[in-house]
């Protein structure tokens, strides 16, 4: 079914895989972050990118702010948010039973959902184009936008600056331990809430970054916009094997790819692409039900 | 005859070795005590028994009389914990675990649920099958509610009841399995003297009038003195003695392990 | 007075009050369906079908305490069974006029009750492949994979031309509009939930709700008991979904995004769930308020012109009320209870009690 690829293509689309694979890395850490912390899948994860990319929107089309303006106010604003969003939705029912905690995170998802479409209209609203960003340059015969390139640079340092963080610095160790060991690390006297706040803020700064980059990647935003890519970026966590930050860049990476290549070689197909993630998440959980890298939990009795 | 063996049983935990090279052999009809310190391993030591936890190391042995009385021996080792119930071991929970919002007669019955011979839409639709298999069950059920004393509270929720009798239904649902043995962790947990005794007569009748092969973790050291043919003791994972009350008490070792360690022993 | 001892109720009885509400209901049912208009009639058919789709989410949820979100997808499921099987042979070349129905299903036409049964069954052979692979987990990656499902049945859907007409959906099914079909339907499912629920797999169901381990260790297999609540629970959403698709008239792949799946869960967290009767109660306090609440969408509602009144505003507060009930009255209207005529008399001593001794308190003079 290969339909007449060339080098050029096929190289075009690797990188396409890149960028959106580290799109996908940098929203499933907040979810893996997450998870492993209060064994939450925080539904609500794929809407603050959506809200993120609203941000942006606002500060660049609607606000005209310089770009390094809006960044910065869309990172903060989103943070606010997903902390926010702990606080009044998630931590008065920390005691609660868990079901009672995932269906306020749904609560939560759906309602940013409906507020965007009932602020911003459920049209898509276009962007102006970044044109340092859009602008293909060529490499030779191979043609590529520079964001395309972008995204995977920052997706790595950002990576590298966040396993630093987590293994190095006293908030991190804290993390870490709060994952491991819930009850004991509160008992070990660790400040349980200012470590939830400071995942929700990780979570949702990377969020809004992902955001920016998809904004200059695709520039439209939609109210919806978070719901499938949110799905996608949880299932990357479980690929890579929840609560594991490499797992969520990995699963991230894996399932980018697969999405792209999928398409180029199996052009008939392009109809099933987002169903490409839940075909994984199901071979996953059948063979490999702790992902690629986690570890196998083991549930205190 | 044995009823359940182990043998050479490793449990690790990450870097946490819970339960290191546990030999354990129950007679039949015989009460074992398992003692030791405070995150000795024993909890560890049912679950891996109770198939909760797989082994790192080791096999776990049972030897239960089927419904034809021939004894075969059975290795469970981490085999589910449903099957192994359905082999005939029963337990009870350090922490106790009821189905909280269910009735006291609702606990019990779950744990005949293994046994129906008729399929949910049989019961469903209240086939014959399935009327007289409720019936029956409840019937069973109301007798050992009745003999645990518990027959007044049946239409209770089990989360209404007294700590103490809380521990009576834990160990109410886990006869209604049918067992032929029955794990006990730590049943006296929590409990004054007076109701520690009425547990011991509990027990020591469980033992005569059910015939039941009894294991059990006991912190309150002058039950288990009282009532365990055969002790074994661990400390750090380790069984470091093992033997007859009077033979434990004896023993160095132990008294090492537990001096200052734990405050049961002293009184 | 006495109770009236059922050859059903060798152990559940049957109080007379029930029998005399039965027929209560059964006569309201009768003379609605005389005399409403074809509007009302329309809103109390759904409120019977989500009913019945709120249940079968309610035994998986509220029951079994296991949290699926498949809602939409089994629902699709059904309705798509119906109508693939009832839309007329005659009219099916023009439904499908972009590409013809496959001739492997171009000439089947069933009755309405086979098609629909069909689509429970089928929707409960989907329950039983998605469950193998997510229901033997500890944790909540059903969640995921159950709204996942429901997404790709849609995707799948849009791009069967040929069995499903795709995006352009199906039209012309034969609709049913007496009352009596969904009412029918919905008691016969209500009095099958009473019966499983107090039966011994009922029970099974709820221990594994209330303590994974403990149930486990009673003997109950976790993963055989997870997939017969799983597949009963579509079977009787794909109902549901087979009874809307002949409401409609007409399906499409877009009706089921999965947001519809959030109706139901507002449902069963508003009734309690593991309560049968609180998820019939909230289902007619649901369906019925958000048609209420159409008001919202409307600039102009009460006359003025104000901004804050526009659409999207419904599901706005629609969505609040989620938030507000699982925040703060957590057990919904009936936690895991059930309005047995012993628990409305309990309620009615209580409130009975607060009314005298409120009374008695602003009597003394201490109203505080
Ligand atoms: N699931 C688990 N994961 C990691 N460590 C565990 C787990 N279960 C038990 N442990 C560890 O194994 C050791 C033994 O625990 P265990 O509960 O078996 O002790 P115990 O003898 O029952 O103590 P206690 O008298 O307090 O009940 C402890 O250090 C405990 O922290
Ligand atoms: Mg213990």
């Amino acid at each position: 079914m290969v339909v007449g690829m060339t080098l050029e293509t096929f190289l075009q689309q690797l990188i396409n895989g890149l960028s959106i694979g580290s799109l996908y890395a940098l929203i499933a850490i907040g979810y893996t972050m997450v998870y492993g912390i209060l064994r939450l899948i925080n539904f609500a994860h794929g809407d603050i990118f959506m809200m993120a990319a609203y941000f942006t929107y606002f500060g660049i089309a609607v606000f005209f702010l310089p770009w390094y303006v809006t960044f910065f106010i869309t990172i903060v604003l989103t943070i606010l948010l997903g902390v926010g969003i702990e606080r009044f939705a998630y931590r008065p029912l920390r005691d609660a039973p868990k079901t009672s905690l995932l269906i306020s995170a749904i609560g939560v998802s759906f309602l940013l959902e409906n507020l965007a479409t009932y602020l911003f209209s459920g049209k898509p609203q276009a962007f102006p184009n970044f044109p340092l960003m859009t602008n293909p340059i060529n490499f030779g015969s191979l043609t590529v936008q520079p964001v395309s390139i972008l995204i995977p640079i920052v997706t790595f340092f950002i990576m590298i600056g966040l396993l630093f963080l987590i293994n190095h610095t006293k908030v991190g160790m804290a993390m870490r331990a709060v994952s491991v060991d819930y009850d004991t690390a509160k008992l070990m006297g660790i400040k349980i809430n200012g470590v939830i706040s400071s995942t929700f803020a990780i979570g949702s700064g990377l969020a809004a970054v992902g955001a920016i980059l998809w904004c200059m990647k695709y520039p439209s935003v939609l109210p919806l916009m978070g719901v499938v890519i949110g799905l996608k970026c949880f299932i990357a966590a479980v690929i890579g094997g929840i609560g594991n930050v490499k797992g969520a860049v990995l699963g991230g990476l894996i399932l980018g790819f697969s999405e792209v290549l999928m398409v180029a070689f199996f052009p008939a197909l392009t109809g099933y692409r987002d169903a490409v993630a839940f075909i994984i998440l199901i071979i996953i959980l059948l063979f490999l039900p702790n992902g690629l890298l986690g570890k196998k939990q083991v549930e205190k009795v | 005859m044995s009823l359940l063996k182990t043998e050479n049983v490793v449990m690790q935990f990450g870097g946490v070795v819970a339960v290191n090279d546990l030999n354990i052999d129950i007679k039949k009809g015989e009460l074992a005590a398992l003692i030791g310190p405070n995150g000795a391993g024993k909890t560890t030591a049912f679950n891996v028994i109770t198939g909760v936890y797989a082994p790192t190391k080791g096999k776990v042995l049972f030897s239960p009389v089927d419904s034809v009385g021939v004894t075969n021996e059975i290795d469970i080792t981490a085999r589910k914990p449903n099957k192994i119930t359905n082999l005939g071991i029963a337990r009870t929970f350090q922490n106790i675990r009821l189905f909280k919002e269910l009735t006291v007669m609702e606990n019990v019955l779950v744990a005949t649920h293994q046994n129906v011979d008729f399929n949910f839409l049989s019961a469903t639709l209240r086939l014959p099958k399935a009327i007289r298999g409720e019936l029956k069950a409840k019937q069973d059920c109301e007798l050992l509610l009745d003999r645990m004393g518990l027959i007044d509270l049946k239409d209770e929720k089990a989360s209404s009841l007294p700590y103490g009798q809380q521990r009576h239904l834990e160990i109410a649902r886990a006869l209604a399995t049918d067992p032929q043995l029955l794990l006990l962790d730590e049943p006296a947990a929590g409990m004054n003297p007076q109701e520690t005794d009425e547990l011991t007569d509990l027990i020591l009748k469980l033992k005569t009038d059910f015939g039941l092969t009894i294991f059990m973790i006991e912190h309150h050291m002058d039950l288990v003195m009282e009532i365990s043919d055969h002790i074994y003791v661990l400390d750090f994972g380790c069984t470091i003695a093992k033997g007859t009350p009077d033979q434990i008490q004896n023993d160095p070792k132990v008294i090492e392990a537990y001096l200052g360690v734990d405050a049961d022993v002293e009184d | 007075m006495e109770n009236i001892q059922h050859r059903f109720g060798a152990y559940i009885k049957i109080h007379w009050k029930t029998i005399v509400f039965l027929g209560v209901v059964l006569i309201t049912i009768g003379l609605l369906d005389q005399f409403v208009d074809s509007y009302i009639r329309r809103l109390l058919n759904l409120c019977a079908i989500y009913t019945i789709i709120s249940l079968g989410m309610n035994l998986v949820n509220g029951f079994t305490g296991q949290f699926s979100l498949g809602q939409a997808g089994f629902m699709a499921v059904g309705a798509y069974t119906v109508a693939i099987f009832t839309v007329p042979i005659e009219a099916r070349a023009t439904i499908f006029y972009l590409a013809p129905m496959t001739p492997l299903l171009a000439n089947i036409q069933l009755p309405f009750i086979v098609a629909l049964l069909l689509g429970g069954l089928v929707s409960a052979g989907f329950a039983f492949l998605i469950g193998g692979p997510c229901l033997r987990l500890r944790g909540d990656y059903l969640a995921i994979a159950t709204l996942g499902f429901s997404e790709i049945i849609r995707i799948v859907f849009t791009n069967t031309q040929t069995i499903t007409n795709g995006a352009l959906g199906i039209k012309s099914i034969p609709t049913i509009t007496s009352l009596w079909w969904t009412y029918g339907i919905a008691i016969i499912i209500i009095v099958l939930m009473i019966l499983l629920i107090n039966s011994s797999y009922g029970r099974a169901f709820k221990s594994i709700r209330e303590d994974e381990i403990a149930a486990e260790a009673m003997g109950v297999g976790l993963f055989k008991t997870k997939m017969t609540s799983f597949m009963i629970g579509a079977f009787f959403t794909g109902i549901g979904g087979g009874l809307f698709a002949a409401l409609l008239g007409t399906v499409d792949p877009k009706q089921f995004y999965f947001t519809l799946t959030y109706n139901f869960l507002l449902i069963i967290v508003l009734g309690g769930l593991g309560s049968i009767s609180g998820t019939v109660i909230a289902s007619f306090v649901v369906t019925l308020g958000q048609e209420w609440l159409r008001f919202l969408d409307e600039p102009m509602a009460f006359g003025l012109d104000l901004p804050i009144f526009r659409p999207g505003l419904r599901m706005v507060v629609f969505s609040a009320l989620l938030m507000v009930v699982v925040l703060f009255y957590r057990k919904g209207l009936m936690g895991t209870n059930e309005l047995t005529w012993d628990f409305i008399g309990k309620k009615i001593k209580v409130i009975k009690s607060k009314f005298n001794r409120k009374k008695s308190a602003s009597q003394g003079g201490d109203n505080k």
